[in-house]
């Protein structure tokens, strides 16, 4: 019997270990937050993923430009639409971007089944949840703010009084921040539920247009039947009221409720409770949903 | 014209498991706010028809047709399913026809149904107001319906499109632009609910004879259409 271990040896393909640096957790993730906010926006996606997007991009934009345009021409004293009420103004075009984006961010990997692939990184659950609700908060943070980013630069450029610009901006940029966070986290909660793009698209606009439809349509009823104190607290029941309601209460906004009944401070406080309970809430529904999730 | 399978299979698609919630959620959400306004502020004209026109007609008949409409074929396109379908020795515009009208049936019976007992809650059908409301729903579904379908055929993001006709055009473009109102499927089934509510409380912004002249002519072309775009359905893959 030949002993030598050289030729015992059947066949050596060449396997070698890996011994090359390990990227780790944080890169997994922050990978993740970059595809998924860059895919909310359809790049490195095909061009027709692109479309939808962009289209909103631009509708939120251009009427700042517009006004900006208007503000400097006309030598006005201050810019046509205060930083907050901007948002509220265009809140169709932002509740079409997270009732589009928001299915597509989650509902794919659920429905071709790529969640487990994601998670044989070493990446966990919270990582997953973190990743994508930041992604969908900071690409609802891009749209919101670039609109106000417009009419700042438009309102230096239009020589308006720099500190009380600067204030309102960044009022503005405070509240836009919330309601990114806000429409985020009902988005995707929503989108997560259902591995079905067009209804996860459906969900989200019904939520968002029904809840305010119906908030501002009884809204109007209790303030022309002469009882407006119950127009504020009618507020907390859709989402966009809760945000107008905070800026009311702490932001120096002018409310958009009927009769501009917003909340006080006291109030207030409480519209900014439901919101951090909401964000927090959808925060903590999105763990719950990815315990167990595509096995 | 009528397949009874195809019927069954689109009935259990739109209605089965989840996806019947998203549909009941609206109307529930009618009827509560009717009791609410109602007990809140008592029986009266003016509240009623705006709450109506604005949330009923508005918002939920248009999203309700959005829903059935594009969830009628949407999902069998994208998942690529149809195809066992269109394998089968049926007609496409057959296999059209039978989902138009399973989709006109559930938002009928998602929206009108609702609608009317909305309408007697807030006023007890006063001025005929319910009854205006329920039939220009029952018009409006079937609108809805062909052209949703239409759309589904058509792209892939059916629902996407759908919405921002419903609500950008429909709402937004209507309430701006004049001229918006008459290419509207919401005022045209008002100028029926015009002529059936007493004492002018819904009014309309398109004459009756053109009014029907388009919902008939839009639903006939979005149908014909439909079903010449499933015989050349093209299958794409996943984005």
């Amino acid at each position: 019997m030949a002993t030598d271990s050289a030729q015992t040896q059947i066949h050596n393909i060449g396997y070698r270990d890996y011994d090359g640096p390990r990227l780790g957790r944080a890169y997994a993730r922050r990978s993740l937050f970059s595809q998924s906010l860059r895919g909310a926006y359809g790049l490195g996606r095909s061009a027709k993923s692109k479309v939808l997007p962009m289209i909103l991009f631009a509708v939120m934009c251009v009427p700042a430009a517009i006004m900006v345009a208007v503000a400097v021409t006309t030598k006005a004293n201050d810019i046509p639409v205060p930083y907050t009420r901007y948002a509220i103004l265009m809140q169709a075009v932002i509740g079409l971007f997270i009732a589009a984006q928001a299915p597509q961010t989650v509902s794919r990997d659920l429905r071709f089944k790529t969640v487990p692939l994601y998670f044989s990184r070493p990446i966990e659950r919270v990582d997953y949840v973190l990743a994508k609700f930041a992604a969908m908060a900071s690409a609802l943070f891009i749209i919101t703010g670039a609109p106000l980013v417009v009419l700042y630069i438009g309102s230096l450029l239009a020589k308006l009084d720099f500190a009380d610009q600067t204030k309102g901006f960044a009022e503005g940029l405070v509240s836009v921040a919330l309601l990114s966070l806000l429409f985020a986290g009902l988005g995707l909660v929503i989108a997560a539920l259902t591995p079905r793009r067009g209804f996860g698209v459906a969900a989200v606009i019904a939520v968002l247009t029904v809840s305010y439809g119906a908030v501002s349509a009884v809204q109007a009823i209790a303030f022309n039947q002469g009882s407006p104190g119950a127009v504020q607290w009618l507020g907390l029941f859709s989402p966009i009221t809760l945000i107008d309601g905070v800026q009311t209460a702490f932001l120096g906004a002018s409310s958009s409720f009927p009769g501009g009944h917003g909340p006080g401070s006291g109030t207030g406080l409480i519209y900014l409770l439901v919101v951090l309970a909401l964000i927090y809430g959808s925060y903590a529904v999105l763990m719950r949903r990815y315990r167990k999730v595509g096995l | 014209m009528y397949n009874p399978t195809v019927a069954r299979l689109t009935y259990r698609a739109l209605l089965g498991r989840r996806r019947a919630a998203i549909l009941f959620v609206l109307p529930a959400l009618l009827i509560v706010i009717s009791v609410a306004v109602r007990s809140f502020s008592g029986a009266d004209d003016q509240v009623t028809a705006d709450l109506l026109g604005s949330f009923a007609l508005a918002t939920m008949v248009p999203l309700i047709g959005v829903i059935a409409g594009t969830g009628a074929i949407g999902p069998e396109i994208d998942d690529g399913s149809i195809v066992y379908l269109l394998a089968k020795p049926v007609r496409r515009s057959t296999i059209i026809f039978t989902k138009l009208i399973v989709a006109i049936a559930v938002t009928m019976a998602f929206s009108a149904i609702p609608t009317l007992i909305a309408g007697f809650i807030l006023n007890g059908n006063g001025q005929q107001i319910a009854i205006a409301y329920t039939v220009a729903a029952l018009v409006a579904s079937i609108a809805y319906a062909a052209v949703f379908l239409l759309l589904g055929t058509v792209t892939r993001h059916a629902v996407v499109f759908g919405l921002v006709y419903a609500l950008v055009w429909e709402s937004l473009f209507g309430s701006l632009v004049p001229g918006a109102r008459t290419l509207s499927v919401q005022q045209w089934s008002l100028a029926l609910a015009q002529r059936i509510g007493e004492n002018g409380v819904i009014s309309s912004d398109v004459g009756l004879p053109l009014a029907v002249i388009l919902l008939v002519g839009v639903t006939a072309a979005a149908t014909w259409y439909a079903g010449q775009k499933l015989r050349t359905l093209k299958l794409a893959g996943e984005e």
